[in-house]
Parts: C-alpha cells; sequence; structure tokens
C-alpha cells in the first residue's frame, strides 16, 4: 500500500501521550542542570514561612487568643493551606512566562511542531511536566509539614495529588490565557487581580469566618478555597467527607474546562 | 517512489489561505518534482512564507488543494511531518539546551532511537562544520552558525522534502555562500528542496526551477534561465545620471533598447548588446555619470513583470 492510500491516524486522547513524553523529557533535560537547586529553595520556602508565621504569629496568637484555632494551633492551621496557595503560585508561574517564551519569544513550539508532534501533544508534555513539578514541590512541602509536626493522618499523603491536580487546574487556565497574549502585561493583572487575592482571601492565613459575608462567597467560588478545603482536611485528618466529593468534583471540572481551553487556544495561536 | 499524482512531491491546485479577509495566498498552481531545487521567489509579503507554512502543516489550506509527499496535510500531517525538514525564516533552536542536545532532543520528536540519534548528530554537525562546537551553549553562535544548526536540525529525520524560508536572510556574504554550499551538496544527495527568497542571486544559484510570487499570487514560473529568456533581454545597460541630464532626457533614450525601465537612482536599457547601446548613448551625446553593461537577472524578470524592485 503506498502512503497516499494509507489509512490517517486517529486524533485520540491516549495517541496523543506517547509524543508528549518528548516534551517531558525535554523539559528535564534543562531542569535536571539545576533540580538540587530548586529542591533547596523548595524546601527553604515553607521552612522559614511556618517558622516565622507558625512560631512567630502562632506563639503570640496562642498567648493573647488560646484555642482560637482549635487544639491544633495556628501553625497546623496555616501549614496545610501555605501547601496550597504555594501550588498555585507556582503554577501560575509555570505556565506564563515559560510558555509565552515558548510561544513567541524563543518560538520553541514552532520548532517542536514542525515535528510529528500537534499541538495537542504539546499542550499534554507541558501540563505532565507542571504537575511533575507541582507533585513534587508538594511532596517536600509535605515533608516540612511532618518536620513541624502538623501532619495528623496517613491520609496526609493524598495531599499530594489533591494539590496536584489543582494545581493543574491553574496551569492549564493559564495556558489557555497565555497562548491569547502577544505581550507579558496581561501577566501581571492575572497576579495583581487573580492569583494575590487569591492568596490571601481562600482561607490559607485565616479562616474565611472572620471576612464579611460577600468576600466569603466569593472565596467559596476560587477553585483555591475548594483545594485547600480538601488538602488542610486530609493532612490534620479534619476532613469532612460529606463536602469532600464537591471539592473534588469542583478541581476536576476546574482542570476539564482548562485542558479543553488550553487544547482550543494553543492550536487557535500556533495552527492557524 | 509510486503513487504520487503526476509524480510531483509537491501538487498544488488553486491553493488558497485567507486570514479573515485578507488573501495571503490566491489560488496558486504549482508542482515539485522529486530531487529539484523549488525556488520561491518574491518580495516580503508575496504570500511565500505562508505557502510554506501549508506544504509543513503548521497552517491549514482555507481552498483549493494540496498534496504533501502523497499525503493530505489536513488528516495526515503527522506522517508529512516525519518525513519533512523545515527551516524557518527566524532561528527557532532551543537555547536551553547545547548544540548536540539541539539535535539529539529534535531526534525524539521524531520517535528515533538515541544510538541513531548520536550517530546522526555526529554526521550532521561535521556536516555543517560545528562537530568543535557539539557541546557548547547556542546563544553565543554566530548568526551563520545558528543557520547551520537549523539546517543540521532539519536534516535530523532525513527528510525527503526539505523546505528552507529565507535560509541566509540576515547573513554575512561569507556566511551566505558558505550555507549555499551546504545547499547545493544537500541536492547533491538526491534530497528535494523547497527554497523562498527574495534575494534573486540565491534563486539564479540553487534553484533548477522557480515560481515568481507577487501579491499572492504567481506570476510566472520556470527555470532561472528560461524566465530571463522570456522576460528580459540579454543583456542590460545601467545608467546613472547627473540631475540635470535627467531632466532633459525626454525621449532622447528612444529606440536605443527593445524596453527602458527608469527606477529612482537609476535607468535600465534593456537589450540584447549593451554595448552598442552604450556606443549609440554616447554618439547621441548624453552625459552619463556611470554606465554598467551586464546580463540579466531575475531581478530583472522580477521588474519586467511586476514594474517593482524585489528589495525594497
Amino acid at each position: 500500500m503506498s502512503a497516499a492510500t494509507a489509512p490517517p491516524a486517529k486524533r485520540s486522547f491516549a495517541n496523543s501521550l506517547r509524543p508528549a513524553t518528548h516534551l517531558f523529557h525535554r523539559n528535564w533535560l534543562v531542569y535536571k542542570r539545576i533540580w538540587y537547586r530548586s529542591l533547596f529553595f523548595g524546601f527553604l520556602q515553607p521552612f522559614m514561612f511556618l517558622a516565622a508565621m507558625g512560631l512567630g504569629i502562632g506563639g503570640l496568637l496562642a498567648r493573647t487568643n488560646p484555642g482560637a484555632f482549635g487544639s491544633v494551633g495556628y501553625i497546623s492551621f496555616l501549614g496545610p493551606g501555605l501547601l496550597g496557595a504555594t501550588v498555585m503560585q507556582t503554577a501560575s508561574f509555570e505556565s506564563t512566562y515559560p510558555i509565552m517564551n515558548k510561544i513567541m519569544w524563543g518560538r520553541n513550539y514552532e520548532a517542536i511542531l514542525a515535528s510529528p508532534l500537534s499541538t495537542r501533544n504539546v499542550v499534554i508534555g507541558e501540563l505532565a511536566w507542571i504537575g511533575f513539578r507541582i507533585a513534587s514541590i508538594s511532596t517536600i512541602f509535605l515533608g516540612v509539614l511532618a518536620i513541624f509536626g502538623i501532619t495528623r493522618s496517613p491520609l496526609a499523603l493524598l495531599a499530594i495529588p489533591v494539590a496536584t491536580l489543582m494545581g493543574l487546574g491553574f496551569s492549564s487556565c493559564l495556558i489557555a490565557f497565555a497562548a491569547t497574549q502577544t505581550n507579558d502585561i496581561g501577566f501581571s493583572w492575572v497576579y495583581r487581580f487573580l492569583i494575590n487575592p487569591l492568596f490571601l482571601f481562600s482561607g490559607t492565613f485565616f479562616p474565611l469566618t472572620q471576612m464579611p459575608q460577600p468576600v466569603q462567597v466569593a472565596a467559596w467560588m476560587t477553585p483555591l478555597f475548594h483545594g485547600v478545603r480538601l488538602i488542610r482536611g486530609l493532612i490534620l485528618g479534619t476532613l469532612d467527607l460529606r463536602a469532600a466529593p464537591w471539592h473534588l468534583g469542583y478541581l476536576l471540572a476546574f482542570f476539564a474546562i482548562g485542558l479543553i481551553l488550553a487544547d482550543r487556544s494553543l492550536a487557535r495561536r500556533l495552527a492557524s | 517512489m509510486p503513487g504520487f499524482p503526476g509524480d510531483a512531491l509537491v501538487r498544488a491546485r488553486k491553493l488558497t489561505k485567507r486570514f479573515g479577509s485578507f488573501t495571503a495566498v490566491d489560488a496558486i498552481d504549482f508542482d515539485v518534482r522529486p530531487a529539484e531545487a523549488f525556488g520561491f521567489l518574491g518580495p516580503n509579503g508575496a504570500g511565500k512564507t505562508s505557502t510554506m507554512r501549508m506544504i509543513a502543516c503548521a497552517s491549514p489550506v482555507t481552498d483549493g488543494e494540496l498534496t504533501v509527499i502523497g499525503m493530505n496535510p489536513a488528516s495526515q500531517a503527522r506522517e508529512i511531518k516525519a518525513r519533512l525538514g523545515v527551516v524557518p525564516q527566524i532561528d527557532n533552536l532551543d537555547t536551553e539546551l547545547t548544540v548536540r542536545e539541539n539535535l539529539e532532543m529534535y531526534a525524539r520528536y521524531f520517535d528515533i532511537p538515541g544510538s541513531v540519534a548520536r550517530s546522526r548528530a555526529n554526521e550532521l554537525l561535521e556536516f555543517v562544520q560545528l562537530h568543535e562546537r557539539a557541546n557548547d551553549q547556542v546563544e553565543p553562535l554566530s548568526g551563520g552558525m545558528k543557520r547551520r544548526l537549523t539546517i543540521a536540525r532539519a536534516l535530523i529525520n532525513e527528510p525527503e522534502l526539505v523546505i528552507f524560508d529565507e535560509p541566509t536572510t540576515g547573513l554575512d556574504p561569507q556566511a551566505r555562500h558558505l550555507l549555499w554550499d551546504r545547499l547545493y551538496r544537500l541536492k547533491q544527495r538526491g534530497a528535494t528542496l523547497i527554497i523562498t527568497t527574495h534575494y534573486m542571486e540565491e534563486a539564479e544559484q540553487l534553484c533548477d526551477r522557480l515560481v515568481v510570487m507577487d501579491k499572492a499570487r504567481i506570476v510566472a514560473e520556470g527555470s532561472p534561465l528560461e524566465l530571463i529568456e522570456r522576460y528580459s533581454t540579454r543583456e542590460v545597460l545601467e545608467l546613472r545620471f547627473g540631475d540635470a541630464e535627467r531632466a532633459s532626457l525626454d525621449g532622447r533614450l528612444d529606440g536605443l533598447a527593445q524596453r527602458v525601465e527608469v527606477l529612482p537612482d537609476r535607468t535600465l536599457l534593456y537589450t540584447d548588446d549593451g554595448e552598442k547601446a552604450l556606443d549609440e548613448v554616447h554618439r547621441r551625446n548624453i552625459q552619463v555619470q556611470s554606465a554598467l553593461v551586464r546580463r540579466s537577472s531575475l531581478e530583472d524578470v522580477f521588474l519586467s513583470l511586476t514594474g517593482r524592485s524585489l528589495v525594497e
């Protein structure tokens, strides 16, 4: 049979996976030169945060307002929330400037798309890589929490896939956004008006019940809120089993929508 | 290899590319035959790059037919791209990888096994004379070296068809000649090349056949020699005048040549005997600042077809 009559290859999701691993490998090739540095800061950052805020502010709270955070104390409330917020920030950074670089400054994707890879392979490969990065950051973070004696349940290990799922939701949505941008000004808006407010108002540093009703409702609609609820419940062993499926469902839907948007957005940008 | 319609490696019929209401490529027909070097010559914005992107499966066809290596880019992009090499207009090497890693990583995108990739990378680095820089970073390489590395990368999958989009734009003459030499050797090995360029010299040196593109359409097709014979004269007399003489030229050049082209900086007289025309200019007592007799080039073909120069 000649090439002219060969049937077209199926464009199934499964067929997109193998070529996508090449992109993962490419990112690993670059990352392996700095992995120890990256892991060291991945350890240092939460360690300092928990020492300063957990022991410092937490110590103060314990004296002025004992029992405000129940028997666990402030540091145990803060730790899991900070894990979620850190994953969100890392996922966001990895999905904005580096992606824009590969689209237009370094034009890596143009080169990659001239090989047999498709934009869908690229999306899956990048998300797999970012998923790996945030999973490793979550693991280190969890180790730091264990050092501080914050982890109280073996279910804490499940916080890693949950945090990764949440991070991938942010990542896929921001890749979709990055592919529509022609300069990086849009990113500073995303950080100022989306990521930073989420960081502050999603139940990371204090319980949302401290806030007026509208802020609570707004926070309830954000992915970080649902992610942090799950992560905190798993790490502290206080998981609300009735609410958990809804939190998880939210995160799954967030990622699914992001995945579709990223796939379309990158194809529109790079294959038009 | 059987199975190609009309034995063309690339076949386009009424091929069209539109972006919204803008037509970048307007119903063009062409055939690229196996083992030839086929050129697209035209000014910037003529539609050359859009045509290349459609052939390379990087941009969907809006209308018309396109067959690449016997396959349809709309449904068999992956299979086509596996057998294609692309050298883009702007370098897109991976600046986070070394010279060698650029080749070996690119091989992986084609599912080429590691041991094969390594030996091909060695051969190709030798071929583009970069073997001494194999372990260097990409960024400090000169423009010519980066181009050569991009060419080596495009050859990693041993493509049947290699597409060069403006291969020497922005290079100094020495780097350009080195690159031409490599392209020429590639052609000797039997590869089919598609080259876009707005340098007529490049088209004349490298292309067996070419099409001249202007404003999204093909305005002429043939070998460089055929095109020159068809659209120009054997020789050209280039004259430059002082401002006063220029102003009083009216009609005084009539009958000197088959065609006269007045450009802002010089006047071109198309004739089969330039020296004879120059004698006649002197006999008519026309004061010239400088005169040059040269052979006709593709630049003249383009000028005669469109009334404009290639590089503006």
